[in-house]
């Protein structure tokens, strides 16, 4: 139902919407020159930032992108103060003289493209949906660094993360809606309803048929009558995008939730922090009341692959 | 002129009346939620906060009062321009007005003054319209002909949407450079009575002034010297019609953008069924304006719903065609 | 009992030239007053001066209140205005314009329809319009429109008329139904101002002349004190025959002077 033009609109508006976002892992170039360690690491993407710094060896890591230090894009915004910042512009990171850049797989295509052709090595990591693309991220990026072992110790903590999150399952998940600006929410396939769905809520996103992101009418999500508003944060500088979100008809569940919940930084990329971000969901699924209209799981509506 | 006219008028206004409620009671039923009429009607008037209370009250019907209000604004103050400026393609879209507000707006906006200060919005658009009516009045007026107009509008129009263009792209908010279609073309999505209890005081005084010039306008169709020795207070006319404007246009683009075509196509096709009467034309320009409005509100639902088509495309589409056709018409009768 | 219209002394500047300097004119009850002269006279600055539409310096007393002191509605009960401008901008009926007249007494006075309707019936049926009353004024030939407007400044029914060259585009037919109709008013105690170009209406038709050139006033007095061949010569150039024929004054244009 969901086309791959609408996809691609999608993919540019999170990008936009969750404060340029991205990152996910998947072997794109050959792997033939891997063989030697790289010494000079590049990132230039907010998500592959935050893997390469999570595994990077001592010196290993050159720089990141500028982004890796804003608090409301980055969930490690104080450690990539240890690294000079990038702008993810070919001619500067060409300077730097890196033997391995890497970034997202979209929305700077015409940089890596150059970079290549200068002959500098660029992996890309597509955008990560579920728990295992952030096993599959971490793995890459480890074997990209020549770093296998610290990747598997820092999967095995994630996992244990994971598994010691404590959902009460008893089958009745509390609605919870997703709002960023312009109206995008996010469906199926996509790192946002994975967290959401791990806190023991249930996405209204994937019930409308969206898979990763896509509009949704105010109307409708009222129709939906969601338990728990889940929303981006107002961005520096005001826009009429964001107006939205704050729309007297969203009083209603904004109310019930208490204070607002918002998305935030742990939610942008496949990073075991996302797990953080859970946290905090279940927090807020705690101080709901109970929820007026239980959610009935229906096989139908659940077309998650 | 004489009764026979005057029923003539009253029948045409509780025509556009009718028509005006049975738009606005259809555009509280069009909707991404298809709700059911009767039960939206139902929970529009006695719903207990449930969800197609809340669709009803808090989305559908700001929609619509706006649509009507602003509708309303834009043939009103198309009829009064054209009036007063005796130019029959005078409209606030075409002349500048519009443009100027919105940069107003966007400057209100864009630089955070009006989360600080609401009311920073409709009057700072209304100060961008003002300074629209009085550039364009000083390039082009005395009656200077129609060329000089639309001239003088097409300049202040670029400049304006080029300010509000630059004002966009220079914020530091990505989503805002996106924004410019909105204000280039209008829309009345997800609009709440925040925005009524905003714009609606500005339309409303703004209507009354521009109400008060029926006279005037009429004595006007001689000319300025004959309009004064008919007991015409120039000075007073051109206030009313500068600040009537400027109040309601500016309020309408602070929160729907810059609609245009409608203050032209309206008081056009109504001028005839008036008797030509710049003062009864106000009226039903009002009237009919609102109409088209709620009409286009409910074609971009229609067309793409959930999409946001934006309503001066629904509005350019209709107009556009019929603003060429008029030059036409101008041409041949002012050779 | 005071004049209908006194202008003393008026001097009028547009853009730094002196366009009227220094020009006297009382206007009385029951008397028609042309305003004769060349082009560039100033013949339209003293009519509109006259009717308070330009600032002025000197006194301008309108039925002995000073113009720009009287209310602008008080103004157009006092006096009616044709000025040269006869563009019509919007597409009414010719009785729906006539009608035009009519708006200081609903402003001020609060006429009825029926009055209104009266005053535009006469006004018609005196230019002979009754048969054209529901026509547009846009299919109407330029004479008509003409003859229109000045139905406009009859239906205001004030009892002075100020009209610049009302005359201007009518047929001799119309231009004597024009110029009967204001010596009419004038019989009927009311008083008209009308500036002319055609010398012969304003020999037969006027009770009083008044001769500009360059904003000044060159000769004023019956028609035959201001017609003479020694001042149309001076004035405007031009050599001219000047009989008493038994109706009145008969001025033709024969030549240019020299």
């Amino acid at each position: 139902m969901v086309s791959r033009l609408r996809q691609f609109g999608s993919l540019l508006a999170l990008f936009l919407a969750v404060g340029f976002v991205s990152a996910a892992i998947v072997t794109v170039a050959g792997t033939a020159r891997a063989d030697a360690v790289p010494q000079r690491v590049v990132s230039m993407n907010v998500c592959t930032d935050q893997l390469a710094m999570l595994l990077a060896g001592e010196g290993q890591l050159h720089s990141v992108s500028f982004l890796a230090t804003d608090p409301s894009a980055s969930a490690m915004p104080i450690r990539a103060e240890a690294f000079p910042p990038n702008r993810a512009r070919a001619e500067e990171i060409y300077l730097m003289k890196p033997d391995l850049v890497v970034t997202g797989s979209f929305g700077n295509r015409d940089t890596v493209q150059m970079l290549r052709r200068l002959g500098i090595r660029v992996e890309t990591f597509p955008l990560a949906n579920s728990f295992d693309d952030i096993r599959m991220n971490l793995r890459r990026m480890g074997a990209l660094l020549g770093r296998e072992a610290r990747a598997e110790r820092v999967i095995a903590v994630f996992d244990r993360d994971l598994a010691g999150l404590r959902v009460d399952g008893d089958g009745v998940a509390p609605k919870a809606a997703l709002y960023y600006a312009n109206k995008y929410t996010s469906g199926h396939h996509s790192m946002a309803d994975t967290i959401v769905e791990a806190a023991g809520l249930h996405n209204i996103g994937g019930d409308f048929g969206i898979r990763g992101m896509g509009q949704l009418p105010l109307e409708a999500l009222i129709m939906a009558a969601p338990d728990m508003l889940i929303r981006s944060r107002d961005y520096r500088a005001p826009a009429l995008a964001f107006e939205v979100l704050d729309h007297p008809s969203l009083r209603k569940v904004t109310d019930e939730t208490g204070e607002p919940v918002f998305v935030g930084a742990r939610w942008n990329c496949g990073t075991p922090a996302v797990l953080v971000a859970v946290e905090r969901l279940i927090e807020a699924k705690l101080r709901l009341g109970s929820p007026r209209a239980p959610y009935r799981e229906t096989a139908s509506l659940r077309r998650r692959d | 002129m004489g009764e026979t006219d005057g029923r003539g008028f009253v029948l045409l206004c509780a025509g556009l009346g009718f028509m005006v409620v049975l738009l606005f009671l259809i555009s509280l039923l069009v909707g991404p939620a298809s709700l059911p009429p009767m039960e939206s009607l139902r929970a529009l008037l006695a719903g207990e906060g449930d969800a197609t209370a809340i669709v009803m009250r808090e989305i559908r019907l700001p929609r619509s009062i706006l649509a009507l209000m602003i509708g309303a604004t834009l043939g009103l103050s198309g009829a009064a321009l054209q009036g007063y400026l005796r130019n029959p393609l005078a409209e606030p879209g075409l002349i500048g007005v519009s443009a100027s507000a919105a940069l107003g707006a966007v400057l209100a906006i864009y630089t955070g003054l009006s989360l600080l200060f609401p009311l920073a919005l409709p009057l700072m658009a209304l100060g961008g319209a003002l300074a629209g009516v009085l550039i364009v009045q000083a390039l082009a007026g005395g009656y200077s002909g129609t060329i000089t107009l639309i001239l003088a509008g097409v300049a202040v129009t670029s400049l304006a949407s080029a300010m509000t263009s630059l004002a966009l792209n220079l914020s530091p908010n990505p989503f805002a450079a996106l924004e410019i279609v909105f204000w280039l073309l209008g829309s009345l999505s997800d609009r709440s009575f925040v925005h009524v209890q905003l714009a609606a005081p500005f339309m409303l005084i703004g209507w009354v002034l521009l109400a008060g010039l029926g006279r005037s306008l009429d004595a006007l169709t001689l000319g300025e010297d004959a309009a004064a020795s008919l007991g015409v207070s120039i000075a007073r006319t051109k206030l009313l019609a500068v600040v009537g404007t400027a109040l309601s246009v500016g309020a309408a683009v602070a929160v729907a953008g810059a609609i245009g075509f409608v203050g032209l196509v309206v008081p056009h096709i109504l001028r005839p069924l008036v008797g030509n009467r710049p003062s009864r034309l106000l009226l039903a320009s009002a009237l009919g304006g609102a109409a088209m409005l709620l009409a286009a509100d409910i074609g971009v639902r229609v067309i793409a719903p959930g999409q946001d088509l934006k309503l001066g495309v629904l509005t350019a589409v209709v107009g556009a065609p019929f603003f060429l056709w008029l030059v036409l018409q101008t041409r041949r009768q002012m050779p | 009992m005071t004049a209908l219209l006194a202008l003393s002394d008026l001097r009028v500047s547009l853009g730094g030239r002196a366009v009227l300097r220094g020009l006297s004119l009382t206007v009385s009850k029951g008397e028609v007053v042309g305003v004769i002269g060349p082009n560039g006279a100033g013949k339209s600055t003293l009519l509109r001066a006259a009717m308070g539409l330009i600032p002025v310096q000197g006194q301008r007393l309108l039925g002995g209140d000073p113009v720009q002191a009287l209310p602008a509605g008080e103004r157009a009960l006092r006096a009616a205005f044709l000025p040269q401008d006869r563009d019509i901008a919007w597409a009414m009926t010719v009785a729906a314009v006539v009608g035009l007249g009519r708006l200081p007494h609903q402003a001020v006075r609060r006429t009825t329809v029926a009055e209104d309707r009266k005053a535009v019936d006469r006004a018609l049926t005196r230019m002979d319009l009754d048969a054209l009353r529901d026509r547009s004024v846009r299919e109407l030939s330029g004479g008509e429109r003409a003859r229109t407007l000045i139905a406009r400044m009859l239906a205001q029914e004030a009892p002075l008329l100020v009209a610049d060259e009302p005359t201007a585009g009518l047929d001799p037919a119309h231009q004597i139904i024009a110029m009967e109709t204001f010596a009419g008013l004038a019989r009927d105690g009311r008083s008209v101002v009308v500036s002319l170009h055609d010398l012969g209406l304003a020999a037969r038709w006027c009770d009083r002349l008044v001769l500009m050139q360059d904003g000044a006033v060159v000769a004023s007095g019956i028609p035959s004190e201001v017609l003479k061949a020694d001042l149309l010569r001076r004035v405007y150039g031009i050599e001219a025959f000047i009989q008493q024929g038994p109706g009145g004054l008969i001025v033709q244009p024969t030549g240019i002077a020299g």
